[in-house]
């Protein structure tokens, strides 16, 4: 029995490499996308009027006439180091993408340490008082507020505060010189915009999964030993519903990253989806290869971290016959 | 007796109705149910699927499943209305003075949680024990439930122990505050055989030993006999008759009482009553099968002869299915030769004639999930008209009712969906679809075994009648001792895979058995009272 | 006991279930139903509700304030802005509606054909909506568009493409469930061919739950389609659709004028609406299950 190793390693490992596996095929069709460029990479590069004799000098010293999978393998090799090229303008790509990844992980990450828990609270007692007051006014409520576009809820949000009230400024230009609560102070508007586009989606998500499991006949059970309905709620059911709740926080992490394009270009907020944006502009495709990669790597992340935490929290695995 | 009477009973039931929503409709499941439990007397409730058996049990500790509402009557545990007091008040009751045992322990265990602290958790929390104490009493529990191990049991997660173990450790649960009642909701439909005499035998002890009160729910009158003192029988909501347990079995007063022993008073069918077999008509040799590594089927040998009857008895888990599923084509043998009429039997369905195809159908368990939800009677008799016979239009309408009549339905079920239908009709139909084939072997697999016992005892006379006619062979799967005296003519007995004793069924069932043949005999309840007394007797012997 | 079923009265007519399901309806589903009947009335009949044409300059004013000669005044190039908000209901819906059928299309015959067949093909296509998946759709969709140009094709495709993913997933798992049971195993060993079980005995089980998905899908279609016009990169112009709409109008806003927001509050309305109706038959489906 000790020689052999734990069933949880041994599925957490295969599920990383399900992940890595994704990824490669994601970097794979995002890598080929520039060969459906109409007219040649470097030719792009150099602009309408450029000669043949500068557009072939420039493919050599691009490397594109050499095999395409050769060239995907430095690609993606260069890609791991963090090195993505250069963009069409001129500059490496990373220059572009690099201060604006670290402003959108700011804004992402405060928007989620707020979101999440707010959310399975929220949730826990829609499930907890189903069928009552709280739970009918958030499940409508809910249910409205996920089919607004992002981009009214920013607008409304910017109308009231920042024109009407005043409060904050409508745009969110932080630079890299301001002190920390000037930053803050500034993302409070596209923070509060993202707040209410994803906890809608992720309240209405744990609420079905936790209902799910308060299904299951273990439940009754706990009802028919005496058990408080509370009690029911927190100690027999959210137990059993910890996987589902992470793959759907993991899902709505996705809506965070397109719910973040639009609300950056909303509020002019230098991150990596107005900069992609810029880059479709600008068809400017080295950048948005690499935009594209930090989203979708960013989303295989989410999604595998919340894979290993279901295995981890399945009993049935984390202690075998 | 006289004296019992004068003692005030641990619950008492006084014209209760219940009424459950379906389709936005309030139907009543009990309808007007009085019933008086005194201490340490099992009261068993016996009743088909659907008479509101459990919906009765539940009520005893005050709890209304979802949907339902109570519209009338009293449930008096222990001098408090239940049904008078809000949900809240009612709630510490359940665990501490009256508690519950459900049907599938492996479902109401929950995964998350170890064994022990699942069971001395309401001792602890309203039971007034110290952790120390609800363990200690848990392991004598265990002990007078003969699980194994009973100092470390508790450890263990729902999904480490055996079925049969987790239903007693959920008797353990139950007994944890000692109750004044525990509710049994079928603690042994979901056990074979042989594993529930042990629980039975366990229940038995506990109840003894501590004198408990308790409600026994059961759809089977020969395990009621052994576990109950007193029986209510159960029909549409009401009880039609209750009398102590020896009378029922005895002289049943109520039609419905006496239509329970429908299958047991089949008269036994004996080879000689059909006149001679005929040649082979199937014959497996050395047949094994497997899925990925796992072995399901070894060295199978078999034969069913024309127009004969072969039952295939076993325990869940035996192959007895399998073998079903590979004989029409649905699951490869890994090896061994399959022979049918004296012809090679090509092993997957693609491969066989539409001539093989139409010779030997299925009937399943279950006519719920056998028959499209979506397609009306008449579709579903009429697809094998269709795709075997080439009939359509009129005369394909008329081979369709002729079919009905034959399977002993009529033509006003054929624009019905089977949600229209009853259990037994559904099970009719099913029939009737594999007999449209004019098939000359049906393999049976468990059909009876969803059914009510009266509907069973029809379903099995009409089989039986159907065989005499059109000299149809089959192939009876099933885990009823009961159905295989009524029908067979050879039965052919497997474990694990393997088959463990095959022959005419007068030999089988008469001694000397092989050593599993005779633990399945013996594991089969009586339909008498003092059968398990004679075998907790024998093993104190 | 077999008899007893014979009083039940007959089936009434389907036209009679469907108005006795209305009636039962909640409000918020019967708000939900006549939303989305003034929406559909809206677009059929643009050209005739529409005060001026939906690409007609009508004044030299751009930004013209509300008035009675255009009650919404008038956009960035002097457009009627009421006339180019009954066009773009006519185009943002049927582009959604168009997209969605596509992508139902795609989706369901696939899930449905690889949960039938299973083994390799099964993997290889699930192996290829999973990475399909695995990149947020509007990111992808932005690539693509960036790539190929914002036609309304590309961008009917793209999105179909994209979300025929989700109807294959969730099309592949009912079908699945009810392949497992004994009616299409029965099927299978009469000898039926795949095609026949798929579209007998597997198709009218499933439809009840993929219909519900249709309807919340079509809902995230469209807000998709409005977000990627109100990035620049959907509908190009002169075409009338809500999303850029508001886009091209966003700069009232700083100055207090809600009418930029008018739009976006008509793609809401049907969103919701849709959404309202989608999750009543989802409950009901549900609860039916359950006593079933």
């Amino acid at each position: 029995m000790t020689s052999r190793s734990h069933p949880i390693l041994s599925m957490v490992t295969s599920r990383i490499g399900l992940g890595l596996l994704s990824l490669l095929i994601v970097s794979l069709v995002i890598f080929s996308a520039v060969s459906f460029l109409p007219g040649s990479y470097a030719s792009a590069i150099l602009g309408q009027n450029a000669t043949p004799e500068a557009v072939a000098a420039m493919e050599q010293k691009l490397g594109l006439n050499r095999p395409w999978f050769l060239r995907y393998v430095a690609w993606l090799g260069a890609a791991a180091t963090g090195d993505m090229g250069m963009s069409f303008a001129g500059r490496p790509v990373m220059t572009v993408v690099g201060p604006r990844l670290k402003n959108t992980i700011l804004l992402a990450s405060i928007t989620a340490v707020i979101a999440v828990p707010l959310a399975i609270t929220l949730g826990v007692l829609c499930a907890r008082f189903r069928g009552r007051f709280i739970d009918k006014f958030l499940s409508t409520t809910t249910l409205a507020s996920i089919s607004l576009p992002e981009f009214l809820v920013a607008y409304i949000v910017m109308m009231v505060l920042a024109v009407k009230l005043q409060l904050f400024p409508s745009m969110a230009g932080i630079r890299n010189g301001m002190d920390f609560a000037d930053q803050l102070y500034r993302m409070v508007l596209p923070i509060l915009t993202l707040l209410l586009v994803i906890l809608a989606h992720m309240v209405r998500n744990t609420r079905a999964a936790i209902l799910s499991v308060m299904a299951s006949p273990y439940i009754e059970m706990a009802r028919l030993k005496g058990e408080p309905e509370g009690r029911v709620v927190l100690r027999q059911a959210l137990p059993n519903a910890i996987g589902p709740i992470a793959s759907v926080v993991a899902l709505n992490l996705a809506y965070l990253i397109s719910g973040v394009v639009v609300i950056e270009v909303v509020f002019v907020y230098p991150g990596i989806g107005q900069a992609m944006i810029d880059a479709v502009r600008n068809r400017d495709v080295p950048v948005i290869q690499a935009c594209a990669l930090i989203f979708a790597t960013a989303y295989i992340g989410f999604n595998l971290i919340a894979d290993v935490i279901s295995i981890v929290s399945n009993p049935r695995l984390l202690h075998p016959r | 007796m006289t004296g019992r009477e004068t003692i005030p009973p641990v619950v008492e039931m006084t014209d209760l109705r219940i009424e459950a929503k379906s389709n936005d409709q309030w139907s009543k499941i009990v309808n007007g149910v009085s019933l008086v439990i005194r201490p340490g007397e099992v009261l068993g409730l016996v009743g088909e699927s659907g008479a509101g058996k459990s919906t009765i049990g539940l009520a005893a500790l005050g709890y209304l499943r979802p949907g339902a509402r109570a519209t009338g009557g009293t449930v008096r545990l222990l001098d408090q209305d239940l049904l008078a007091i809000p949900e809240e008040e009612r709630r510490p009751f359940r665990g501490t003075r009256v508690a519950y045992v459900a049907q599938s322990a492996q479902a109401a265990f929950n995964p998350v949680h170890r064994v022990m602290d699942q069971i001395v958790m309401v001792a602890v929390e309203r039971g007034g024990m110290t952790r120390a104490e609800a363990e200690g009493r848990a392991v004598d529990l265990f002990r007078a439930l003969q699980l194994p191990e009973p100092e470390t049991f508790g450890r263990r997660f729902p999904h480490q122990v055996s079925g049969g173990q987790l239903q007693r450790a959920m008797v353990a649960m139950a007994m944890i505050c000692n109750p004044a009642l525990i509710v049994f909701d079928e603690p042994t439909t979901a056990l074979d055989v042989t594993t529930q005499v042990e629980v039975l035998i366990s229940i038995r002890k506990v109840i003894e030993n501590f004198g408990v009160a308790a409600i026994y729910i059961t759809h089977d009158l020969a395990v009621v006999a052994q576990i109950a003192h007193r029986v209510a029988v159960l029909r549409y909501g009401q009880v039609v008759e209750e009398a102590p347990i020896d009378r029922i079995m005895d002289c049943p007063q109520h039609p419905y009482t006496k239509s329970l022993w429908a299958v047991h008073e089949m008269p036994v069918a004996h080879a000689a009553d059909h006149g001679t077999k005929g040649a082979p008509l199937l014959s497996l040799t050395d047949v094994s099968a497997r899925y990925r590594d796992f072995e399901v089927l070894n060295g199978i040998d078999l034969t069913v002869g024309q127009g004969e009857t072969v039952a295939l008895v076993g325990e869940s888990g035996s192959g007895k299915s399998t073998l079903g599923r590979l004989i029409v084509g649905l699951k490869e043998p890994a090896g061994g030769q399959l022979l049918y009429d004296g012809k090679p039997l090509p092993h997957r369905v693609r491969r066989r004639s539409a001539e093989t195809l139409k010779q030997i159908q299925i009937i399943y368990q279950s006519a719920d999930t056998a028959l499209n939800p979506r397609q009306t009677v008449r579709k579903i008799i009429g697809r094998p008209l269709t795709l075997y016979h080439r009939l359509r239009g009129a005369r394909r309408e008329a081979r369709m009712q002729e079919l009905l009549r034959l399977v002993e339905l009529d033509e006003t079920h054929a624009g019905r969906l089977p949600g229209q239908l009853s259990g037994g009709q559904k099970q009719r139909v099913a029939i009737a679809r594999a007999l449209a084939a004019e098939p000359r072997l049906i393999v049976c697999d468990e059909i009876t075994s969803a059914l009510d016992k009266v509907v069973q005892a029809e379903v099995l006379r009409m089989l039986l009648r159907l065989q005499a006619r059109l000299g149809v062979s089959y192939l009876f799967i099933t885990h009823d001792i009961e159905v295989v005296r009524a029908i067979a003519d050879r039965v052919v007995v497997m474990q694990h895979g393997r088959i463990v004793e095959q022959g005419d069924k007068d030999r089988i069932f008469a001694p000397p058995h092989e050593p599993y043949t005779e633990t399945l005999l013996a594991s089969v309840p009586d339909m008498a009272v003092g059968w398990l007394d004679r075998i907790i007797a024998a093993r104190a012997a | 006991m077999d008899q007893s079923l014979h009083s039940r009265p007959v089936d009434p007519g389907r036209m009679t279930r469907a108005l006795r399901l209305v009636r039962s309806a909640p409000l918020t589903a019967k708000i939900g139903m006549v939303v989305m009947a003034i929406y559909a009335f809206v677009a059929l009949f643009a050209p005739l509700l529409a005060p001026y044409g939906e690409v007609e300059v009508v004044s030299r004013v751009p930004f013209e304030a509300w008035g009675p000669e255009h009650l919404l005044g008038t956009d960035q190039l002097g457009r009627d802005f009421l006339s180019r908000l009954i066009y773009g209901a006519r185009n943002s819906i049927a582009i959604a509606l168009v997209t969605t059928v596509i992508s139902f299309t795609i989706g369901c015959l696939l899930g449905v054909f690889a949960a039938l067949v299973g083994g390799v093909v099964d993997q290889a296509i699930s192996r290829l909506v999973d990475a399909l998946m695995s990149v947020p759709d509007l990111i992808f969709t932005l690539m693509i568009l960036s790539i190929f140009g914002s036609s309304v094709l590309n961008l009917i495709l793209i999105i179909a493409v994209l979300t025929s993913t989700r109807f294959f997933r969730i099309s592949r798992a009912a079908a699945l469930n009810v392949a497992s049971l004994d009616f299409v195993e029965a099927a299978k060993a009469r000898g039926e061919g795949l095609l026949w079980i798929a579209v007998n005995e597997v198709f009218p089980n499933i439809l009840p739950l993929i219909l519900s998905e249709l309807g919340m899908r079509f809902c995230f279609i469209f807000l998709n389609i409005a977000a990627l016009s109100f990035l620049g990169v959907g509908l190009q112009p002169p075409t009338a659709e809500w999303g850029s709409m508001v886009r091209d109008n966003a700069a009232l806003i700083n100055m207090g004028d809600i009418t930029p927001l008018i739009p976006a509050a008509a793609i809401a309305f049907l969103a919701i609406a849709v959404n309202f109706v989608v999750d009543w038959l989802l409950n009901r489906a549900s609860g039916l299950s359950d006593e079933g």
